[in-house]
Order: structure tokens, then C-alpha cells, then sequence
């Protein structure tokens, strides 16, 4: 059993009650303590530019060559907070119990109650930063909603709230560059991590514009580097996006929570051709007026204009018609899937459902639905050369939000003493799914609110290094050198991507959206088929001592295709569906998902043990609230 | 659809560079621009010779990442990104050439990467607002005019990929540059250190080396998130402002 660090307290002052007795450390004596942070998106830069400005000194590593360009950018619809501004009856609890029951209740309470909690203050910060969200006549901030609850908590900047969020912790971060509190390196991915006598004490980092690698060490090392649910190939993620890190950590001991959660987004393009890259996505604030429907007949090949009303099928207003379009995502791509599956598919390839506007437009006028969607329609006409506004757009589910990630307590603190890990990176407040709007939040709070004090905390029980002995990660350096020349040296027919892509199909089709144990085992025997191809055929062109992206993208590949190996490991182990852990064997009669709380009421941790996985549980106590049937009829 | 490529290769930042030409072939209208050359790089790895370099990566026009001068356009013949860029844009048998970003203050590190840290330091000159974290007003404290709100965000919408750069004949970073000192300028947050901003992060530009705004409109033209060059006339104003009154400069 593992200890997840909950501090007593009733649960609106358990956080309060830990800022006010955490250790501190003296202005004076900060500089003498460096920490290492591994990603600049929002948890990353918001974690280096607060801690630089409490006076420790930071080394921060990106493998983009701008921390402007971190995947946090591409967030489109907003960011929730429990302003209550609104006055529609939001609240901290009122948030706090929307999030944990969009988790199925597969997550900590403490957790989720303070992640609501410094909602609040966040939309403040961005504020004070400058980020320009959107605003109402009076000047007063606008909100809209977003799925799986029933308020308006949602604050945004247009379609990019992502990006204006993102740039508002860059230029935090690029302040702190410019004061020579924080030494950014970019361009720099991370290789491995250094433990000295357990705890995390720096890594490896490899420039990739020469191919040299380095020794950094620090007194603690913060990984804030994102999801990994690119893994299935096509998704919505960036193309770079990648587990590596975190893998990484995770065979030097960090518990790996949850691996197979990972969220599918139900309003993503579908795919088009087989050499599509990427699938883009919609977003999810477009429920907020779009109608999602299916022809009724299966195989209906007229035109969307030519079906008249009573042969359409809104099935998401017909089965929850208290959330209707804004259903939470997990159940609105399963239902998706379903109409899909079930042959009522749309699109040239039959794998699409309608999102329509028209009764919106009918009944608010074209105009105002271009103010608050013009860049979401424009964007989709580039893209398929359709005009939403006269035809729907198409859109299918697609992976797209790692609720898994590796394990961290209260403290944002890894298994690994010393090793901590924000944003999307760790599993802690999502549960098995993770509603709209959250994510953007998480990463922000994580990075400005909680882990400066927990890092402080911990930062304190240390004695800062003065000299670094001469061999400190040598090991871990050689070791380094050893894989890449392995890589290199197979020299075969099939690049990365090829790899990448097979590995995908597997994933997608064994262990997505509806998962099976007979279909699962298969897929795991041809992952592991797929690795021995991988070591046999792999073909990298040019040096190591050069910019060479198939080399970075072979290294991504291999790590991915250990990690979907304890991907199908876990979603095999839990014999339960929650959230976006669907099991086919453990389903309502309703089709829905059936939680088994007596014996999954637990949060799976892996521990890495040479091609085996090892279980630890953390139970999940529920004190506050009783966990309930999930349901939005 | 089958194409040539003229594509620009340069092994590194010292290596001079020339064009080379490649065939593809079997090219759908509904691929993206850049899974087009992934088609080509896959063939080139597959040959054991080195895959074109090139930058890239949300691939849904956000990240700023990708670049290209596309038959003698930033980002191609439409006014978007790369990425965000189709082959239904091109014809059959089409000659399509391939160059990085030219600007002095961009030098190419690899074939079709160049080096946009200049960028960076621009923003290190002073673009933001000097607040750490905690301590700060409710958001509401404060009502910004929604038209004001707006106009901060048409500005703040720059990714800055760059091609306000290379579209412009002396490489001239004013669409960028002002972006930023138009957004922080407009709203009320970044009052207190406008003056000092817009002379610090000018300052800056031309240490990088971008060249002179001399009004041609390319930028705007090119910017793929549709940046308006009245946001270079407020930057103008911003600065000879700054320089005149000359309060708060130490």
C-alpha cells in the first residue's frame, strides 16, 4: 500500500493548514539551492518562473527551440475556475464534486478540492499577466460552459486560450531568463535521470542541434512534461509529443499510475487518408451550440440537408437529455463510437458523426455564431474545404489527454524522493476522465500554487550541494551513449514513424475506446512483436553528431513501444470500466460504464521491473462525498 | 498528383546550401503540406540518405513551429500556416519550390530550420508584465472596455512563427516586435512599464539585426494569424513617446 501524504483537516483546510506548517527556507539561503525543470509548457514555465522568483536558481530544458512552442499552446476553449461570477450556483464544492464525479471517482479528493480551490487565484494571475480573455460589454470577464457540468466556470481568450495562457507563463519565464535567475536551455531534450543515493539529483540532457550530451545536476528535478497520448499515432497531440521522460524516471523507479486512461476527444476531424499525420481537433466549446447527430437508418448515403428532421438521430440529447450535447467527453465519444460502429457513420470514410449548427444559426443568426466560433469554422474550411455554416462539420473521437502519468502524493512528489511532476505528466486530479477546461487549469495550478510550497518543503530537509562530485552521472552518461549507438547501429528498412504508426493502429484498435480481454492479450503479443521487429529493422540515416530528428523520433518510438506494453498491462489488470476505461465485460445494461468499487476503489501504481510490472495500490478514501453511479440522464 | 520539389539543403549553419530537386508521386489533394514532404522524407530514409530538415509540430496552426518559403511565399499561397496548408492549394505536375526563412537575424541551422531565438530575446527585452506570482487584484477588479479587450487579443494573437520576417524585404521584425508592445499597451495591466517596454524591447530588435519598417505592408499581408500593421504605427507612437517624455528610464 502506498501513502499518498493526504494532511488531516477537514477538506476546505487541508491545503491552508499545509502552507501554513510547511518548511520554509530563508531568502538568503535560496540561491544556494538549484532545482532542474524538464518542459516549458504551462506547469513548467509557470514552476520556474515562480521558484526563480522566491531566489532558487533554475535550469530549465525544453527540446523545442522556443518554450513558446510547448504543446499547452494548442488548448483551445478555456479554462475553468469556481468564480461564481456568474451567479448560476457555483462554487468550490460545486466544482470539486463536477470534477470527481467527470472522474468516475477515481481520484483524491484532497486533490481535487484544491485544485478547485486555486482556481480562483489563477484567473486572477493570468489577469495581472495580461492575458486578454474574452470580456462582456461591461468589461466584466465572460464565461461559457463546457461539458459535464451545469454552470458557466469556463473562462477563454476566443479559440486559444491555451496559447494566451501559455504566453502569459513565457513571458513570466522569459523575465526570469533576462534576470539571470533561470538558465533556459532549448533545443535540449532530457536523456535519463541521475539518482544519488535514491533521490533525484539530475539528469542527462542531449542537444539536439549537436548531438552532445551533458551532466546537470540540481537538488531536485521537476518533470512538467506533458501527456503521451500521442503514443497512438493519430491524435490530437503535437507530433513531437512524447512519454520519454517520464518513461524514463519511471524505469528508475517512479510508479507509473493509471498508464491506460487515456482520454479520447469526441469533437476531434476525422480521419481522412492514410497518410494523415495528425487529427485536428474541434473544440469542445462548439457543443456548446452545435447539435451532434446520426442518420437513423444505418448506411444512409444522402446528403446531411437531404435527411429531414425526423430521421435524424440526436442521440446524445435522446439518451442525456439533462447534459444532452454537452455530455462529458468519455461518453460522448463511446456513444460516438457506437453510432459509428453500428454502420450510421458519416463522412467519405464512414467514420464521422454530423456536429450541426443550424438550429443555433436559425435562432441567434450566423453573426453571432461567427463572434464566438468564426476562427474554429475558418480553421475547419482550411482544413476539409467545407463551409460549416451552410453544411456540419464532421468530427470523430480521437486520442487526445493522458489522465495516466506517473504517480505523485499530495506533494506533487514522484516515488522517487526529490523527483517531482506536474501538469499532464503525473496522474493525480483527473480520475479515469477529465473534464473540459481542466487541464489548462491543472498544469496552471500546479506549476504557480502548489508545488513552489511542496518543492520549498522539501528543498528544506536538504543540505545544498557545493561541489559535484567528478563522477556524478558518468554512469548514466555512457549508458546514454550506448543506446544511441545501439539505435543507430541496426541499420535496417522501416524508419521510426512506420513503427510509430503500426504501433498506433495496435493501441487504437486493441486497447481505445472499448477494451476486451481476449482482444487485449492479442494486441500486447503484437506489441511485442512489434519491439523485436523494431530492434531488427529500425533504420536511422545521418550522425549522432548533428541535428537528426529520425534519431530523436527512433528514441521517442522505443520508449513508446515499452510504455503501451504497461498500457495494456493495467487496462488488463483492472477488470472494471470507469470513466475512459471501458471494459467491455463490465457495462451497465444501459451500455454504460460499471464501476466496481469494492475491489477497484484504488488508484493502480506500477513499478518497473525489467520487462515485468509490479502493482502497488493506493486505496482511494472517500470522507467527504459518496461515490454514486455515474450518471447525466 | 505528382510534383517536383526544389528544395533548399544545407547540411549546417557553416555549410553554404544549394537547391536540390526530388520527385513524389501518388499525392492525395487532402493531404497537409508537411505530410506531403513526410512522404518524401519517408522515402529518403528508406534510401539511407539524410530526410529534409524541417520545423514542425502542433500541425493545427498554433505552435508558431513551422515555417517555409513556398514558391516565394511565407507559408505558401494562402495566408496561413504551413502545416495548416493542403495540396488542393497546388496543381499536377507543379514545380513547387522549397527555401527557408531569409532574414540575417535567422541563420539556417539545418536545410529548412533556422534559429528564431532572436524572437526570444525580444520578449526577454521586456515583454510581459513585471508580476510574480500571487498578490494580485480579483480579475473583475478591474473592467477592460470589451473593444479594448479585443483589440489586445487580435494583437496577442502572434505565434510567432516569422514570416512578418521573411516576407519583408529588409527582414524587418515591427510586426512581431509590435504585437506584443500593442497588447501590453492596450490593456491596463501593462501600463505602469509601457514606456520602458516599447524603447527596451525596439532596443533589442535592432541588436538582433532585423532591418528597417519601410511600410511595404508584406508582413501583414503574410501573417498567417492576420496581424495588423496598426499595431506598428501604435509601436511607433509607444516608442517616440517613450524616447520623448524619457520619465521613468534609468
Amino acid at each position: 500500500m502506498i501513502n499518498p501524504k493526504i494532511p488531516d483537516g477537514p477538506l476546505d483546510k487541508k491545503w491552508e493548514w499545509y502552507i501554513a506548517k510547511a518548511r520554509l527556507i530563508n531568502p538568503a539561503n535560496r540561491r544556494k539551492y538549484k532545482a532542474i525543470v524538464v518542459g516549458t509548457g504551462l506547469a513548467g514555465s509557470a514552476i520556474s518562473a515562480s521558484l526563480a522568483e522566491l531566489g532558487f536558481q533554475c535550469e530549465v530544458f525544453t527540446y523545442h527551440e522556443s518554450p513558446r512552442r510547448a504543446h499547452s499552446v494548442a488548448a483551445q476553449g478555456g479554462i475553468n475556475a469556481a468564480k461564481g461570477y456568474k451567479n448560476d450556483g457555483d462554487s468550490v464544492w460545486r466544482m470539486f464534486y463536477d470534477t470527481l464525479k467527470g472522474g468516475d471517482f477515481r481520484s483524491r479528493e484532497a486533490n481535487v478540492f484544491r485544485m478547485a480551490e486555486c482556481s480562483m487565484a489563477l484567473i486572477d494571475q493570468a489577469v495581472a499577466q495580461g492575458v486578454p480573455f474574452a470580456r462582456e460589454y461591461g468589461g466584466y470577464l465572460s464565461n461559457r460552459s463546457f461539458g459535464g457540468v451545469q454552470v458557466s466556470r469556463t473562462f477563454y481568450a476566443r479559440g486559444q486560450t491555451g496559447q494566451q495562457l501559455l504566453q502569459g507563463a513565457y513571458q513570466a519565464l522569459m523575465r526570469q531568463v533576462a534576470l539571470k535567475q533561470v538558465q533556459l536551455n532549448t533545443s535540449h531534450e532530457m536523456m535519463d535521470l541521475i539518482l544519488e543515493n535514491g533521490k533525484a539529483k539530475g539528469i542527462i540532457a542531449r542537444n539536439l542541434e549537436t548531438g552532445e550530451l551533458s551532466i546537470h545536476h540540481a537538488d531536485t528535478v521537476i518533470l512538467a512534461t506533458g501527456g503521451y497520448g500521442k503514443i497512438y499515432y493519430l491524435s490530437t497531440l503535437a507530433m513531437n509529443c512524447n512519454g520519454s521522460a517520464i518513461w524514463r524516471a519511471h524505469r528508475k523507479g517512479a510508479y507509473f499510475a493509471a498508464p491506460s486512461w487515456t482520454q479520447f476527444h469526441p469533437t476531434s476531424l476525422p480521419q481522412l487518408g492514410n497518410h494523415q499525420s495528425k487529427l485536428t481537433l474541434m473544440s469542445e466549446s462548439l457543443r456548446n451550440d452545435g447539435r451532434i447527430w446520426v442518420p437513423q437508418k444505418a448506411h444512409d448515403t444522402r446528403a446531411p440537408h437531404e435527411i429531414p428532421e425526423d430521421e435524424r438521430d440526436y442521440y446524445l440529447e435522446r439518451k442525456y437529455p439533462s447534459y444532452g450535447n454537452l455530455a462529458p467527453r468519455d461518453i460522448s465519444s463511446r456513444a460516438a463510437k457506437e453510432q459509428i460502429d453500428a454502420g450510421k457513420g458519416v463522412g467519405p470514410m464512414k467514420n464521422a458523426v454530423y456536429l450541426d449548427f443550424q438550429t443555433s444559426i436559425q435562432r441567434d443568426g450566423k453573426e453571432t455564431i461567427q463572434k464566438r466560433y468564426g476562427n474554429l469554422f475558418d480553421m475547419y474550411e482550411k482544413i476539409t474545404g467545407v463551409n460549416a455554416y451552410t453544411s456540419p462539420m464532421l468530427i470523430s473521437p480521437s486520442a487526445h489527454f493522458s489522465m495516466g502519468g506517473l504517480w505523485v502524493d499530495y506533494e506533487l512528489q514522484s516515488s522517487i524522493p526529490g523527483l517531482f511532476v506536474l501538469g499532464e505528466a503525473n496522474f493525480a486530479d483527473h480520475g479515469a476522465n477529465r473534464l473540459g477546461a481542466n487541464s489548462l487549469l491543472q498544469a496552471c495550478v500546479d506549476g504557480y500554487f502548489i508545488a513552489p510550497h511542496t518543492i520549498m518543503n522539501y528543498l528544506a530537509g536538504e543540505q545544498p550541494k557545493q561541489q559535484v562530485p567528478n563522477d556524478f552521472g558518468q554512469e548514466e552518461l555512457k549508458l546514454t551513449e550506448e543506446r544511441i549507438g545501439r539505435l543507430m547501429k541496426i541499420q535496417g528498412n522501416k524508419t521510426a514513424e512506420q513503427f510509430h504508426r503500426e504501433l498506433g493502429g495496435i493501441l487504437t484498435n486493441k486497447c481505445g475506446l472499448a477494451r476486451e480481454k481476449s482482444v487485449m492479450k492479442e494486441g500486447l503479443q503484437a506489441i511485442k512483436d512489434l519491439q523485436q521487429e523494431f530492434y531488427k529493422y529500425l533504420k536511422i540515416p545521418g550522425s549522432t553528431k548533428q541535428l537528426n530528428m529520425e534519431l530523436e523520433k527512433a528514441a521517442r518510438v522505443e520508449d513508446y513501444l515499452e510504455l503501451a506494453q504497461l498500457i495494456f498491462h493495467d487496462a488488463l489488470q483492472r477488470e472494471e470500466s470507469c470513466g475512459a476505461h471501458f471494459r467491455v465485460e463490465h457495462q451497465t445494461p444501459g451500455g454504460e460504464a460499471k464501476r466496481d468499487d469494492l475491489n477497484f476503489q484504488f488508484v493502480s501504481a506500477w513499478e518497473y521491473a525489467e520487462g515485468n510490472f509490479k502493482l502497488h495500490k493506493e486505496d482511494l478514501h472517500f470522507e467527504f462525498i459518496q461515490p454514486q453511479e455515474r450518471t447525466y440522464a | 498528383m505528382n510534383l517536383t520539389l526544389k528544395i533548399w539543403r544545407q547540411k549546417n549553419n557553416s555549410d553554404k546550401g544549394g537547391f536540390k530537386e526530388y520527385k513524389v508521386s501518388d499525392i492525395s489533394k487532402d493531404m497537409s503540406f508537411l505530410e506531403m514532404l513526410d512522404v518524401l522524407n519517408e522515402q529518403l530514409t528508406e534510401k539511407g540518405e539524410d530526410p529534409v530538415h524541417f520545423d514542425h509540430d502542433c500541425r493545427e496552426g498554433i505552435c508558431g513551429m513551422c515555417s517555409l518559403y513556398i514558391n516565394g511565399n511565407p507559408h505558401g499561397p494562402l495566408q496561413t500556416t504551413t502545416c495548416q496548408l493542403h495540396m488542393r492549394s497546388f496543381n499536377d505536375g507543379e514545380t513547387i519550390t522549397i527555401e527557408p526563412w531569409r532574414a540575417k537575424a535567422f541563420p539556417v541551422m539545418k536545410d529548412l530550420v533556422v534559429d528564431r531565438s532572436a524572437f526570444d530575446r525580444i520578449i526577454q527585452a521586456g515583454g510581459y508584465v513585471s508580476v510574480n506570482t500571487g498578490g494580485v487584484p480579483d480579475a473583475n477588479e478591474i473592467p477592460i472596455p470589451k473593444t479594448i479587450a479585443d483589440l489586445a487579443m487580435d494583437a496577442a494573437q502572434c505565434i510567432g512563427c516569422g514570416a512578418c520576417v521573411a516576407a519583408c524585404k529588409n527582414a524587418s521584425a515591427m510586426l512581431f516586435t509590435s504585437a506584443k508592445v500593442s497588447q501590453l499597451a492596450l490593456l491596463p495591466q501593462g501600463q505602469v512599464e509601457r514606456k520602458r517596454r516599447a524603447e527596451k524591447m525596439v532596443a533589442q530588435m535592432d541588436e538582433e539585426g532585423f532591418g528597417a519598417c519601410t511600410n511595404t505592408g508584406a508582413c501583414e499581408a503574410q501573417c498567417p494569424k492576420g496581424i495588423s500593421i496598426t499595431n506598428i504605427a501604435r509601436m511607433n507612437r509607444e516608442y517616440f513617446s517613450a524616447v520623448v517624455s524619457n520619465t521613468e528610464l534609468v
